[in-house]
């Protein structure tokens, strides 16, 4: 395999399910806690032996020794719900059987929640290097709708502590058109989380998801002015706050183009890096395969490692793939690396599609370095109307 | 055959009073079929017959009755269309009956289309004798339907078999009555051959076979025969008779018989129902009475929904037409819909049957645009033509006038409901001719009422006005000078000339915005603002907007599960696919479906 690996640990548990949240979570009691985590460690293990060293030579590849872990993501659920003990030892098993690079981005999310202080000064000394704090809002009556386990003042206070724990790279989830939720509301959301100065912040609109309580919920939804008013003032208000888009729903400090503080992992899933996915239901790609493992706790602790929907991307998914989940990133694609992946232009296979959308002012060709005129450095990315609408742009690049 | 021995009827009912189940029972009683071959309603052959509870085609069908006084008797039993589109279809089936079996249900009594169809039965000379059904049903009321039947249909109803059609009860004495009430034929069977087309099929190895009541005379096997209307001659390859489902061929047909022939015939056209056939060596003199040629009433354009299966579409229809000599078709284009074909029905339920053949039979997938009668255009140039498709209406500077078709209505209707049934065919441009009472509590209504008003949704006014209880029957009863215009659609500011229509000038603005709402809710919503505007010569009457959708992101996208996310976009692309782009606008089959059910009753 190459050389480079992202990998992402899923961690199911909550303390209660959100009335939006769509994501494989639950709550479970101490001893199914006990015995996932001892799966977790199986399974590190197990894909340790898979990927290093020896899988070089099986894959028929010239490439030689372990891959080299970039970025490590500890997601949920809330990883904070659980022991920090647990999750500290589960970084420490990948270190173990993983080479990390020095730079390793390692994240972990966390939900606000008081005296939470002690676990991240653990998580901390275990390693973690970037916090993800899902705030979604401050304002305790959204809170409440949303089915949050938390306060706006819980928030501000695992902030502090965060700082307090050394954190220096941290991440604020916020959301908007929340039930509920007036543009002022969630302008004082923003200013109030801008005020504390995160590294970085993911603002997200709510999307109604099938199969959660608060699709069949009546909501007092902001109507659609109000949404996409909400979604402008985020660029507008962070913009001026020295963030920079990167993402459809991504802001870092720091000029654009400057990675600093972009989440290194996040983008391994827009460039089609190599990641690798710990824990149920978490999905995987290693050398354009995708598989995924069992959703099912029970299943998964039982039958440690089994893997379903696994799939060997042909090349016309891959060129799917590279162009719909590119188009998110604020860069763009580039149609120079799309021609050196696949060997053929990128204007032979998306030519019309390409030009279609460039008309409408939603695509547009953007040059990394002014001046220069040929398909070097030249990217492909959508505009701020486009990034509106992406799902329409995006639905046309599937051959 | 001995006449005498023959009897020829048919069964008339309203709708649900059990008119297809007693013909099952009956085929079952006299033995021609096992019950293991029986299949429910045995007689209404096509699916969408069976399910909609409708007869579209004649079909006929023999039994042998053993009677109590020791005889055989041959049945004929020709079951009948039940819809006014196939009005003189129905006309000749009975022409070719001598009498008819009236089923009333004992819980229901005597209902509009009772009346319509004894009435017509009646029309046409038939002996008609009445059965009371379902009277094993606790709310079964079988003195008072008698009593019902006396007083409202005035025909003797006392002694009235008391039957129950679903369960077999006094079956008996329905096919006692038949020998004994229904008249046997009186045919001359010396004279030269005389028969009656009541309806024919076409079959892929015999070509067209032709079902024939014979008045007079001898049809056998060799015999050159006669089409009187179309003077087209043929020669007789096959003669027999009808077993339920299938055809027993057998030596002749003889006076008084009910049977079928085929003689090799490609051309269903040649063999028209209602023309007498004849003896090409010894022809009669005159023909049977009543025979015209069927017009096309209606028109509309029919498209695949997807342009790669026009030739499917050709192929099909080419195939129905062999089956309804009363289908017309042409090609015709549309800027909106491509390669499709303008065709003409004898009215909406024909339409609606043809299309749901051709997508079911056939499995096709059509757009069908919206029902068109035939106008009568008079230039100034002094031209006259016919316009069948609204889209070519000369531009109204060359114009004189246009007249449009009138028919006379008759409908039915129970006391408590003439006002409200008054009221529509106000509406519709109905004008008043009379009332007659039938009785106390019915009346017949008179009027006369454009064609166009009544195509598209007057059925279903008429049905809910009246809580069902009118029945409706016309007649063309001519053409007449009218006011009207066409009326244009423009979806983001182009003209979609699949949804053009003729409309009388007062009726414009309502139409048109009608239109524009239900295309409104048809048209998703796109990257941009689409007017959607109803105009007449240029100027728009009407307007709506599909506002443009500023959102369409997908959720947090978490931790690398992009097989989800691909499956959403495959899907909305998939969506995408079905639509029609006129334009840039992407327009939804259903869209074009939607506009020729617009309720003008609310």
């Amino acid at each position: 395999m190459s050389k480079d690996l992202s990998i992402y640990v899923h961690i199911p548990f909550c303390v209660r399910k959100c009335n939006y949240c769509d994501f494989l979570s639950f709550y479970a009691k101490k001893d199914v806690v006990e015995t996932y985590f001892a799966a977790l460690k199986k399974e590190i293990m197990l894909a340790a032996k898979e990927l290093n060293g020896n899988s070089a030579g099986k894959d028929g590849q010239a490439m030689s020794g372990n891959p080299l872990v970039k970025s490590i993501f500890f997601g949920g659920g809330t990883p904070s719900f659980v022991e920090a003990e647990k999750i500290c030892d589960t970084l420490k098993a990948i270190k173990t059987e993983f080479d990390l690079d020095p730079q390793c981005e390692i994240s972990i999310e966390v939900n606000p929640a008081s005296a939470i202080y002690d676990k991240l000064v653990s998580f901390k000394k275990a390693g973690f290097n970037r916090l993800s704090i899902g705030a979604q809002s401050l304002d305790d009556a959204e809170l409440k709708v949303l089915g949050r386990a938390h306060t706006g003042a819980m928030f501000l206070e695992t902030f502090e502590n965060a700082r307090k724990a050394g954190f220096d790279n941290i991440n604020v989830d916020v959301m908007s058109a929340l039930p509920g939720q007036s543009l002022e509301s969630y302008i004082r959301t923003l200013e109030k989380v801008l005020s504390l100065k995160p590294e970085h912040i993911s603002a997200y609109s709510l999307i109604l998801e099938e199969g959660t309580p608060f699709y069949d919920m009546e909501l007092d939804l902001p109507d659609e002015d109000t949404d996409r008013a909400m979604y402008h003032e985020t660029k507008e208000i962070l913009a001026r706050s020295g963030y920079h888009r990167y993402e459809i729903s991504n802001y870092a400090l720091g000029e654009q183009d400057d990675p600093k503080y972009e989440c290194f992992h996040n983008k391994v899933y827009w460039k089609r890096g190599n990641y690798l996915g710990l824990g149920i239901g978490a999905a995987s790609m290693v050398d354009n395969v995708r598989w995924s493992n069992v959703r099912d706790i029970h299943l998964y602790v039982d039958a440690q490692m089994s893997k379903v929907d696994r799939e060997v991307l042909s090349p016309e998914a891959q060129m799917e793939e590279f162009m719909f989940l590119g188009l998110r990133l604020v860069e763009g694609v580039s149609i120079e690396e799309f021609k050196r992946q696949f060997g053929r232009d990128i204007w032979e296979i998306y030519g019309e599609v390409i030009d279609k959308y460039a008309g409408l002012g939603l695509l547009e060709y953007r040059r990394s370095e002014a001046g220069r005129e040929s398909v070097e450095n030249t990217y492909l990315r959508l505009t701020d109307k486009g990034l509106d609408v992406s799902n329409t742009v995006m639905a046309e690049f599937i051959l | 055959m001995d006449q005498s021995k023959i009897r020829n009827f048919c069964i008339v009912a309203h709708i649900d009073h059990g008119k297809s189940t007693l013909a099952d029972r009956m085929i079952e009683k006299t033995g021609v079929l096992t019950l293991r071959e029986m299949q429910n309603q045995v007689l209404d052959n096509m699916d969408i017959e069976r399910e909609r509870g409708i007869t579209i085609k004649s079909q006929a069908v023999r039994m042998i009755y053993k009677a109590k006084d020791g005889e055989e008797y041959t049945f004929n039993m020709i079951d009948t269309p039940g819809h006014v589109d196939f009005g003189y279809e129905v006309s000749r089936s009975l022409a070719a009956c001598d009498g008819a079996i009236l089923v009333v249900d004992a819980t229901q009594g005597v209902e509009a289309q009772t009346l319509a169809n004894v009435y017509m039965a009646l029309d046409h000379d038939l002996d008609v004798f009445p059965v009371i059904n379902k009277i094993d049903l606790p709310s079964a009321m079988p003195q008072e339907v008698k009593d019902e039947i006396e007083d409202v249909i005035g025909i003797e109803a006392q002694d009235a078999p008391l039957i129950s059609a679903k369960n077999g009860i006094n079956i008996e004495d329905v096919l006692e009555a038949v020998v004994h009430r229904i008249p046997a034929p009186e045919g001359d069977a010396t004279a030269p051959l005389k028969a009656l087309i009541f309806d024919s099929i076409y079959d892929s190895y015999r070509g067209v076979i032709v079902f024939v009541r014979v008045r007079d005379g001898v049809i056998r096997k060799g015999m050159k025969v006669q089409f009187m209307a179309t003077s087209a001659e043929a020669e007789v390859v096959e003669v027999g008779y009808f077993a339920p489902g299938r055809f027993v061929p057998g030596d002749e047909l003889t006076a008084g018989d009910v049977g079928y022939f085929t003689a090799s015939i490609k051309n269903i056209q040649d063999t028209r129902v209602g023309d007498t056939v004849t003896d090409s060596a010894r022809p009669c003199e005159a023909a049977l009475p009543g025979y015209k040629k069927v017009m096309p009433m209606v028109y509309c354009g029919l498209y695949p929904a997807d342009s790669a299966h026009y030739s499917d579409l050709r192929d099909a229809l080419e195939k129905l037409q062999l089956n309804d000599a009363s289908l017309f078709y042409e090609p015709e284009t549309s800027q909106a819909l491509g390669f499709g074909f303008r065709a003409g029905f004898l009215g909406l339920l024909h339409l609606e049957v043809v299309q749901e053949r051709l997508e079911r039979e056939y499995d096709l997938n059509l757009v069908t645009t919206a029902p068109s009668v035939v106008y009568k255009v008079h230039k100034t140039d002094g031209e006259v033509f016919d316009l069948t498709n609204p889209t070519n209406l000369p531009d109204p500077s060359e114009i004189d006038y246009m007249e449009e078709p009138i028919v006379n209505g008759e409908i039915m209707v129970t006391t408590d409901y003439v006002g409200a049934i008054m009221q529509l065919c106000q509406e519709r441009r109905g004008k008043y001719l009379s009332t007659d009472y039938i009785e106390q509590t019915r009346a017949i209504l008179k009027y006369e009422l454009p064609l166009n008003e009544i195509i598209y949704d007057f059925f279903d006014a008429l049905k809910s006005r009246s809580r069902g209880y009118a029945s409706f029957d016309y007649e063309l009863k001519g053409y007449e000078k009218s006011d009207l215009v066409k009326l244009d659609i423009l979806i983001n500011r182009e003209e979609v000339d699949a949804l053009s229509f003729i409309v009388h000038k007062d009726g414009a603005y309502e139409r048109g915005r009608k239109m524009c709402e239900k295309l409104k809710e048809e048209i998703p919503r796109h990257l941009f603002e689409i007017p959607i505007q109803a105009s007449v010569g240029g100027k728009v009457i009407a307007r709506e907007t599909v506002k443009a959708y500023r959102k369409d992101v997908l959720a947090k996208c978490y931790g690398g599960d992009i097989t989800r996310k691909k499956k959403l976009l495959e899907k909305q692309k998939e969506g995408k696919k079905k639509m029609r782009q006129i334009g840039n606008v992407e327009v939804p089959q259903s869209a074009f479906l939607s506009v020729l059910k617009l309720d003008n009753a609310d």
